[in-house]
């Protein structure tokens, strides 16, 4: 059909070169399971995928919870009924074999990378890194000395076909199946995402990175990714999500589990830039054990629905939860983002920093739960969340939920609302920046104090983004 | 070669505070003007530099031949001119030395960045000249700082950007006897054939350490007297009324 492709002899792709946006290259899909969503599209994912029994039955038995779950609308946006769950198509693959060198990797998927602009230094990383190309890995590249301490870094099909033992154990344990309506649709036909395991005590010095990215117009990502730190290891995971511009909307239901088990730490930093259709509904919550810790660093840009609320159930004594989050929502775009902290054993202690930035008409929300139950002593928590307006026609709700009962715990919360006020502008314009770069300037600013937890690499992304963001709202 | 503002008529809201000013600044001068509160003294500053509360209702402003009036804040700073503002705004989170090294960019053709090295090296440079701790350079832009070191801090962006035409807006207000020293220091090391000053004082304190050539008195909204430097000594000895029964005899 399209020849100079050079497509693999077995392909029986459709091909599109139509396709619109910057970041859009011609498709090319080994395999696709067509619109809409039934047991029959399951069956085909399974097949396709190889996949055990169980997890067949664990697909078809979400798809009836799913269907059964009637949207959150009693709390969340009327938004979510503008979801066409019948015009997606539910998994494509590139029918490739995840890649092991960056010379393997597709030129097309490079030139992605190029027009991101990632920097030199950041490519060095991806030598490290498992980068996804629709719903399959597309390059991956372990990096020896992360092997050689026995860690486990595969994508989340590999992981359940070779590591079943650890796999399977945790797999749908920190999120059941039924937490919420997208988690259900995750579980019934995800693909991608990563499973790592770290042995005892290994601690990795290099944080493991994936990148992810939407080629596929009409196409929901549904990556599943699940980590376990063992006793006393130590890792970083970083997830940075670029969506190319698509006509039509797009739905993407991710579900990250995380497993922090005893004196074990995890970090798992995503920095987002989803183009302005996308559904971003993902589900993301890690378990911390005895004296264990599990951070999450969020930043959310894009998209024209997100909503997350990492969470952390702190069931040890003495654990620790983070949530440091940055939203900004742009013209058409609601960033309705949070944090769930869980308090269940004694002497556990949970921090919650949330800043959104609202510009034009963008709207952002916190929703913060934090829950300490009576039988338990010396619990803290620590919640502060800031909002930043761009413009008078900008809005930011709060809505923070704290129970917390019994009398031995230490709670505290903060909020606040600032605008960039046209003194701030008129003084950074006199000393001839434009209106952009002085907004740009503020903005930075604003955020500086949670830009720092990023790792480097990411936070020069960052401002590179909330540079791109303010470009176009002004003038 | 001059900047040169030509009967200019400006408004906040339904009230006129420049009723027709004219003043030419010639590079290598210093101009000061005085004038009681109310005068317009500070209109004029945020006129010149295009703030958009005030409307210019007639008049002209050329910086070296070019009507700067149709430019926006920014061209107009990058065209050479430059306000020492009497309120210096805090940012948040922005250090004060990415703050200047962004200023310095803007000046720059699209895709050049500043040498680091060189930058610094002026920057620790001119803050040695102010008396500034190296450590001002980390701190968030004004946030904190004493209003002296505010000030400080506004002479230090003075010597960075090189303005052609700086405009210094009650630099004096809020500083103690050493600090005014070390500020004035900081001007008058930046003096020089080929940039012009206009120094706005309420007082004639200032004007003892950033010597004129030439002081202006506005009063309602227009320059109504002009003279020799001694002209601020008589002011102070004399008061504003002095000028104001003075303007009216030559007004009747």
């Amino acid at each position: 059909m399209n020849t100079e492709l050079e497509a693999p002899p077995d392909d029986i792709s459709d091909i599109r070169i139509d396709s619109v946006g910057d970041f859009t290259f011609p498709e090319r899909n080994k395999y696709d399971s067509g619109f809409g969503l039934s047991e029959k599209t399951i069956d085909y994912i399974c097949d396709v995928k190889g996949d055990p029994e169980w997890i067949r039955e664990f697909r078809k038995k979400a798809l009836k919870v799913f269907n059964d779950k009637p949207m959150p609308t009693h709390w969340a946006t009327k938004d979510l009924e503008n979801i066409k769950f019948d015009e997606f198509r539910y998994y494509l693959s590139d029918g490739q074999k995840p890649k092991k060198s960056w010379d393997d990797v597709p030129e097309d998927v490079k030139k992605t990378f190029d027009r991101l602009g990632i920097p030199e230094q950041e490519r060095k990383f991806l030598a490290g890194v498992e980068a996804q190309y629709d719903s399959e890995a597309a390059y991956s590249n372990i990096k020896a000395a992360v092997s050689e301490q026995g860690v486990i870094f595969v994508n989340s099909t590999e992981g359940l076909h070779k590591h079943p033992e650890i796999f399977r154990k945790w797999f749908g344990k920190v999120i059941p199946t039924g937490d919420n309506k997208f988690s259900a649709l995750n579980s019934a036909v995800f693909s991608g995402g990563s499973f790592i395991y770290v042995p005892p005590g290994v601690k990795v010095k290099h944080p493991l990175q994936a990148y992810f990215r939407i080629n596929s117009e009409q196409f929901g990502q549904f990556e599943r990714t699940l980590i376990i730190a063992d006793e006393g290891s130590e890792i970083m995971y970083m997830e940075g999500c670029t969506a190319p511009k698509f006509d039509t909307a797009t739905l993407h239901s991710a579900v990250v589990e995380l497993v922090a088990l005893k004196g074990a730490k995890i970090q798992y930093v995503t920095v987002q830039n989803w183009s302005s259709n996308v559904f971003n509904l993902v589900t993301k919550r890690g378990i911390a054990m005895e004296d264990a810790e599990v951070r999450w660093i969020d930043c959310n840009i894009g998209s024209r629905l997100t909503m997350k609320y990492p969470g952390v159930v702190m069931k040890g004594k003495g654990a620790r939860g983070e949530v440091i989050s940055i939203a900004l929502a742009n013209n058409g775009q609601h960033q309705d983002t949070g944090a769930k902290m869980i308090h269940a054993a004694d002497n556990t202690t949970s921090n919650v920093i949330s800043k959104s930035i609202s510009i034009g008409q963008g709207r952002s929300t916190y929703r913060g739960l934090v829950h300490i139950p009576k039988h338990l002593k010396g619990c803290k928590n620590n919640t502060e969340c800031d909002a930043l307006l761009i413009n008078s026609h900008s809005r930011t709700d709060t809505y923070p939920a704290i129970s917390v009962r019994g009398n031995d715990h230490a709670t505290q919360h903060e909020a606040s609302v600032s605008q960039v006020s046209a003194e701030q502008i008129f003084y950074l314009m006199q000393r001839g920046l434009s209106e952009a770069e002085a907004m740009s300037l503020s903005v930075n600013g604003f955020i500086n104090d949670l830009a720092k937890e990023f790792p480097m690499e990411y936070s020069v992304e960052l401002k590179r983004l909330i540079d791109l963001e303010m470009e176009g709202s002004v003038g | 070669m001059s900047l040169v503002i030509k009967d200019l008529h400006a408004r906040i809201a339904e009230r006129e505070i420049l009723k027709g000013l004219t003043l030419t600044i010639e590079p290598g001068k210093v101009h000061a003007i005085m004038g009681p509160n109310g005068s317009g003294k500070s209109t004029l500053s945020k006129v010149l530099c295009g703030h958009e509360d005030y409307q210019v209702t007639s008049g002209e402003v050329l910086l070296d031949g070019q009507n700067i009036l149709d430019m926006s804040i920014d061209a107009r700073s990058r065209a050479g001119l430059f306000l020492a503002f009497q309120y210096p705004h805090e940012i948040p989170g922005v250090s004060n030395a990415n703050f200047i090294r962004a200023a310095k960019k803007a000046r720059l053709p699209e895709g050049e960045d500043i040498d680091a090295v060189k930058f610094y090296k002026q920057l620790y440079a001119r803050m040695d000249q102010l008396e500034m701790d190296r450590s001002f350079t980390s701190r968030s832009v004004n946030e904190g700082f004493s209003g002296g070191e505010k000030k400080r801090n506004e002479i230090l962006q003075l010597m960075m950007l090189e303005p052609k035409y700086a405009v210094l807006d009650e630099t004096d207000s809020g500083l103690d006897i050493d600090a005014l020293k070390v500020v004035s220091r900081g001007v008058n090391a930046m003096r020089s054939e080929d940039r012009g000053f206009l120094v706005i004082t309420h007082y004639q304190r200032l004007l003892d350490y950033i010597q004129p050539d030439i002081v202006h008195v506005l009063m309602d909204g227009k320059i109504v007297m002009t003279g020799e430097p001694s002209l601020a000594l008589e002011l102070e000895a004399k008061g504003y009324d002095w000028v104001q029964a003075d303007d009216r005899a030559l007004a009747a």
